[in-house]
């Protein structure tokens, strides 16, 4: 019975954020124009400067197309989870966490719905991999899929987390332009590291947002110059179980943050 | 102790509540609340703000934890974040908890499916309330464009999809004008017609309160008691008499000086409470200066009245302030 529930409640938390996205034109819009444009003016302004350290003929736009690639997946967590903020004391999640369903179903449910409407955004974006020099049929899919799925699921999760921690819309604002975002900028996404163990080689290597990028490298350049270009990756197979590790951890505090009432 | 005609061919209590406490901090939000609500009957929860009615709403519905106290629900000791508690509760909040990007018909069946219910039954309960609520005409629109009035209705039906024996509102008519508050009840009555459902709400409107079978009264977080609304009315057995006047504060000092009389100004009338009205007015027209009272009104006491003297706030001119915290 208990289980059930359960289940209903996150299917009808992860229908409704999919809905939600599709009726939203201009989510849509944004979600697919954004990455382009972030893609297209970094790309640009970098591109000439970037050398790669012993693979001088990896272009910057291939460099960087895994790095945006892993940034549709945190903004789409960001604004998943920022919406919690409100919806938690005066919105549709009251009703949800007054029903029978478990903390751990509303957590899971309301993260899943957010993965899920990642995928997508991700997986627009991804159609444009040709234009970085990714070929189609090299590319190594369930590896692909399985780091953006791990990915989202810990961003989300960690972003939930945060956002029922700090419950005050302008607070998370804050935590995002101070954690998560430079957690992006300093995963290999923007650049690679040059000297592994600088301070901010170091801080580098402990940034968790690093697996996330190193899998999606190394699954659209499997084998190339490309799949090690930050300078520190990670064996596929260690970034996949770190990341479902962390998915399961930030998920499992969030349950926990929101079964413990105040 | 007369009760509700409901809830006369069903006295057991279906929800008590025992010795409730909730500390912020230093202060004290509940402080040993105790009460029972009987099966079937609508229970009002009546307290100026910061009285602590949010916060025992909040506690009910299982979304803030008590310091101490017990809840029994049909006679077993219950956890309030239990779901087998939790499928018998439906809840209405103040502040609306409806998406509006979807529809009335996407809204109840999301309602219905959250409590395990199948998509086809989910989606006949839901065309039925749509029906009962005078909604169904509009079931396939987004409701972001909806009216206050149609949102709370839906609200309502969205809180009775799943069949619930209890009924938990939290100042459910707040902000409604006097047809859409009609006619919410109008929809609230046939629904317990069907059901014979249990209601708990907390309110500011002195309309509402009035049509409560019992209502509890609480004040700075303690209770004050609970009574059928006739019986808080007739409790303070003394009629109002209303002076209208121009010069309100001179008034008031001659009343006091000639007849001994304490009155009170409220807003742009002087207000008095005396067992025998009827012989108050002439004695008060004969002391008074000739043309100096405007109009004299007399009139038994309202919930209203009774809620200004033991809470020193007005009812309804309360419910136009800020929620509590």
């Amino acid at each position: 019975m208990s289980l059930a529930l359960d289940f209903a409640t996150a299917r009808v938390l992860a229908g409704r954020d999919v809905v939600r996205f599709f009726r939203q034109r201009s989510r849509v819009v944004g979600a697919l124009a954004q990455p382009i444009l972030f893609w297209w003016v970094l790309g640009s302004g970098f591109g000439g400067s970037f050398r790669l350290q012993g693979a001088t003929h990896v272009r910057y736009s291939a460099y960087f197309f895994p790095g945006v690639v892993t940034m549709v997946l945190l903004f789409s967590a960001i604004f998943a989870t920022i919406t919690v903020i409100e919806d938690r004391r005066e919105g549709f999640l009251q009703s949800v966490l007054v029903g029978p369903g478990s903390c751990f179903s509303v957590v899971l449910g309301k993260c899943l719905g957010s993965s899920a409407v990642a995928l997508i955004q991700a997986s627009l974006f991804l159609l444009l991999a040709p234009l970085a020099g990714v070929s189609v049929s090299a590319v190594h899919w369930p590896l692909l899929f399985g780091a953006l799925i791990l990915s989202s699921l810990f961003l989300t999760g960690l972003g939930f987390a945060l956002a029922w921690w700090i419950n005050s819309a302008s607070g998370y604002h804050a935590v995002m332009s101070v954690v998560l975002i430079p957690m992006w900028v300093l995963s290999g996404a923007m650049f690679p590291v040059d000297t592994p163990d600088s301070v901010l080689g170091r801080l580098m290597r402990l940034n968790p947002m690093r697996f996330a990028v190193d899998a999606v490298r190394q699954a659209l350049f499997p084998g190339g110059a490309a799949s090690n270009a930050s300078g520190i990756a990670a064996l596929p197979s260690v970034s996949l179980l770190t990341l479902g590790g962390l998915a399961a951890l930030t998920l499992g505090i969030s349950a926990w943050r929101v079964g413990r009432r105040e | 102790m007369t009760t509700g005609s409901s809830a006369q061919s069903h006295p057991q209590p279906i929800l008590k509540v025992q010795g409730l406490t909730r500390r912020f901090g230093a202060r004290v939000a509940l402080d040993g609340v105790s009460f029972g609500v009987l099966s079937g009957e609508v229970f009002g929860l009546l307290g100026p703000n910061g009285a602590g009615k949010s916060t025992l709403f909040r506690i009910l519905a299982g979304l803030l934890r008590a310091h101490a106290g017990t809840v029994t629900f049909e006679g077993r000791h219950s956890a309030l974040q239990d779901a087998a508690f939790r499928v018998k509760l439906g809840v209405v909040f103040q502040s609306g908890s409806l998406d509006g990007q979807l529809t009335a018909r996407e809204n109840l069946r999301l309602g219905a499916r959250l409590y395990g219910l199948s998509r086809h039954d989910a989606d006949r309960r839901g065309e039925k309330l749509l029906g009962l609520f005078g909604l169904q005409p509009r079931g396939g629109e987004r409701i972001a464009t909806w009216s206050g009035g149609m949102r709370r209705r839906l609200e309502l039906a969205r809180a009775l999809i799943h069949r619930p024996s209890i009924l938990l509102m939290d100042e459910p008519t707040q902000g409604l004008d006097e047809a859409a508050f009609r006619s919410f009840w109008r929809y609230l009555g046939e629904a317990r017609a069907e059901t014979g459902l249990t209601v708990l709400l907390t309110t500011h409107r002195s309309d509402e309160a009035e049509r409560c079978d019992r209502l509890g009264l609480i004040e700075a977080g303690r209770w004050v008691g609970c009574e059928p609304p006739s019986a808080w009315a007739s409790r303070f057995g003394d009629d109002v008499v209303t002076l209208e006047t121009e010069k309100l504060e001179a008034i008031r000092d001659l009343i006091l000086e000639k007849l001994g009389l304490e009155a009170v100004v409220r807003g742009r009338t002087i207000r008095l409470e005396h067992p025998r009205g009827h012989e108050l007015i002439p004695r008060l027209v004969e002391a008074l200066p000739s043309g100096a009272l405007r109009s004299v009104r007399l009139r038994r006491p309202t919930l209203g009245d009774v809620f200004l003297r033991l809470t020193g706030t007005d009812l309804d001119l309360d419910g136009e302030l800020e929620g509590e915290p």
